[in-house]
């Protein structure tokens, strides 16, 4: 590429985050009514009468919504990297509220409707099934992240917010690790997710690697 | 066309056929039943068995749509989906092993071994949750009699058919495919046990595991292996699919026990599908005046 191009990128590249800075609004709306999307679906679908375990179908409608807006959070920084588009940080907060979101929607079913308020039952299996422990813990890390999501939160943690919000990591890891351990036999489906989670955390550490031989 | 005799009732006379067959649905049927044998294509009629359970029955939507029959996929919609191309006629079952008199039966043949019956019956899986399902079946013993087990006979290996081609789920290697299954000659030989054809007065649908299958109502559902093409009589315990995948999880026996978790959930309480509290499941799934003579003596923890 000669300097030209790589200036005509570059101009292409900071106008788009331009776009992206001035509609933030609209994005960022749109972005909500996605992410709104699956609850809908799985709304509906039980309306109609769909499902033939519906209590099933829901725990597992929003187990996989909330394991998709985790991995959507965590895609946020290598993306905004790969584009140069810095705008894309502001989009990441919603993602992660919705991630939890879709998480409580989640164990609300679970000891609600699966479990009906039986909290000896409950402790039980969150002590005895490593299945619950493993999304109960992932669910309790995310339980400091949502409530120090604000901008006076953060102004208030200063350096300490980045370092509680790498909570996010083992989370994600805790998630997976979860979904591996309840399917029966097939293990595609969270075998799938961790590739995913893989590569997003593997760009992390090979960028933290080339930064730490270049310094 | 339905020939009544007196002590004859036909199934779908307990729920009246349009309030589980919409009419699209029974149009379908109908038109699959076409390419059908002529004894295929008439709605089965059975007579009413003492063994049925009274409890009220789950649709044929909620029976057909919602399977474990990992031939057509680990979904539980898969099979509902992908188990069309499935050719269930013509069809055999090898009956040998240790037996006085092995043979190869045909379908036609297999039906009229015994008077067909229906058998309402509670199936509960090994994943927490159950339904009732008017089985149309006859009795297994009525088969291992025909062929003579010899005393070296004290198990029973079932096969599943191996057709990659027909079921997609045969093409990845979730099981060691074909799917294998078996029971001890007194379980095989115990009234309950049957052989199942039908369902809700018609033959069995492909995705519930035509054109015969094993039904046994006090164990986890997995042990009513579907599609049945071989029948062996062994003198040891014969190896089975799940326990061959997960040999610390399914075991050989696999009675339906709600004292006996599965290593990674509670077994102490079942959903039956269409309710929405969960309910206790019972020893033996409920049929424990009937079969629970057939393990005095054995620890039922170590025997899972
Ligand atoms: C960050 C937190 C969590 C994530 C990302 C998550 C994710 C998932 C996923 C992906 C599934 C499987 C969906 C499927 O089968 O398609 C699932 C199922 C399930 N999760 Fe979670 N989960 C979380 C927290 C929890 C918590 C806190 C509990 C309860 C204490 C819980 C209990 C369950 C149960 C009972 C199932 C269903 C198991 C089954 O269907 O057999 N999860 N979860």
């Amino acid at each position: 590429m000669d300097a030209h191009s790589q200036a005509l990128g570059g101009a292409a590249r900071s106008s788009a985050n331009e776009w992206l800075g001035r509609r933030l609004p609209w994005l960022k709306a749109a972005l909500f009514l996605v992410c709104l999307l699956p609850l809908a679906r799985a709304a509906w679908l039980l309306a109609a009468g769909e499902p033939t375990n519906p209590i099933e179908f829901i725990t597992r409608s929003t187990g996989t919504w909330t394991l998709v807006m985790l991995l959507a959070t965590l895609a946020v920084s290598p993306l905004r990297r790969a584009t140069g588009w810095g705008q894309l940080l502001r989009l990441r907060r919603l993602l992660g509220l919705f991630a939890f979101f879709y998480a409580s929607l989640h164990f609300t079913t679970y000891f609600w409707l699966d479990q009906f308020f039986d909290w000896a039952a409950i402790a039980r299996d969150i002590v005895k099934r490593p299945f619950v422990t493993l999304g109960f813990a992932a669910f309790c890390l995310m339980l400091p992240l949502a409530l120090t999501s604000t901008d006076a939160a953060m102004r208030r943690l200063k350096r300490r917010w980045g370092q509680l919000h790498a909570l996010v990591y083992p989370l994600a890891v805790l998630a997976v690790l979860h979904y591996a351990w309840l399917v029966k036999k097939d293990l595609s489906q969270p075998l799938a997710y961790g590739a995913v989670l893989f590569v997003l955390l593997a760009e992390r550490a090979l960028r933290r690697w080339l930064a730490s031989r270049r310094a | 066309m339905l020939i009544r005799h007196p002590d004859e009732i036909a199934p779908s006379e307990i729920t009246p056929r349009e309030l589980y067959l919409d009419r699209r649905r029974f149009l379908a049927l109908g038109a699959a039943g076409a390419l059908l044998s002529a004894d295929a294509l008439a709605a089965l009629t059975a007579r009413k068995s003492v063994y049925s359970t009274a409890e009220k029955a789950n649709s044929l939507k909620d029976i057909t749509g919602y399977n474990n029959f990992y031939e057509f996929g680990t979904d539980k919609a898969d099979p509902a989906a992908y188990a069309g191309a499935f050719r269930p006629r013509p069809w055999t079952v090898t009956v040998d092993g240790e037996v006085m008199r092995p043979r190869t039966f045909s379908l036609d043949e297999l039906m009229k071994l015994a008077p067909l019956e229906e058998r309402v019956y509670r199936l509960r899986c090994v994943e927490g949750w159950s339904m009732v399902i008017p089985w149309i079946g006859f009795p297994l013993s009525a088969l291992l009699k025909q062929v003579q087990p010899t005393s070296r006979g004290k198990y029973v290996a079932f096969e599943t058919v191996m057709r990659p081609n027909e079921m997609p789920g045969q093409r990845s290697r979730v099981l060691a495919w074909p799917y294998r299954e078996g029971l001890r000659i007194d379980e095989a030989m115990h009234p309950l046990a049957i052989l199942a054809v039908g369902l809700y007065g018609d033959v069995l649908p492909n995705q519930n595991g035509a054109p015969i299958r094993l039904v046994v109502p006090w164990k986890y559902g997995f042990k009513s292996i579907k599609s049945i093409v071989r029948i062996r009589l062994v003198e040891k315990p014969p190896a089975t699919s799940w326990n061959l995948a997960t040999p610390n999880e399914y075991g050989f026996y696999s009675n339906v026990n709600p004292a006996v978790d599965h290593p990674r959930w509670s077994q102490a309480r079942e959903r039956r599908i269409g309710e929405f509290f969960k309910r206790d499941t019972l020893p033996f799934n409920g049929y424990g005046s009937q079969v629970a003579q057939l393990y005095r003596g054995m620890d039922l923890k170590a025997n899972f």
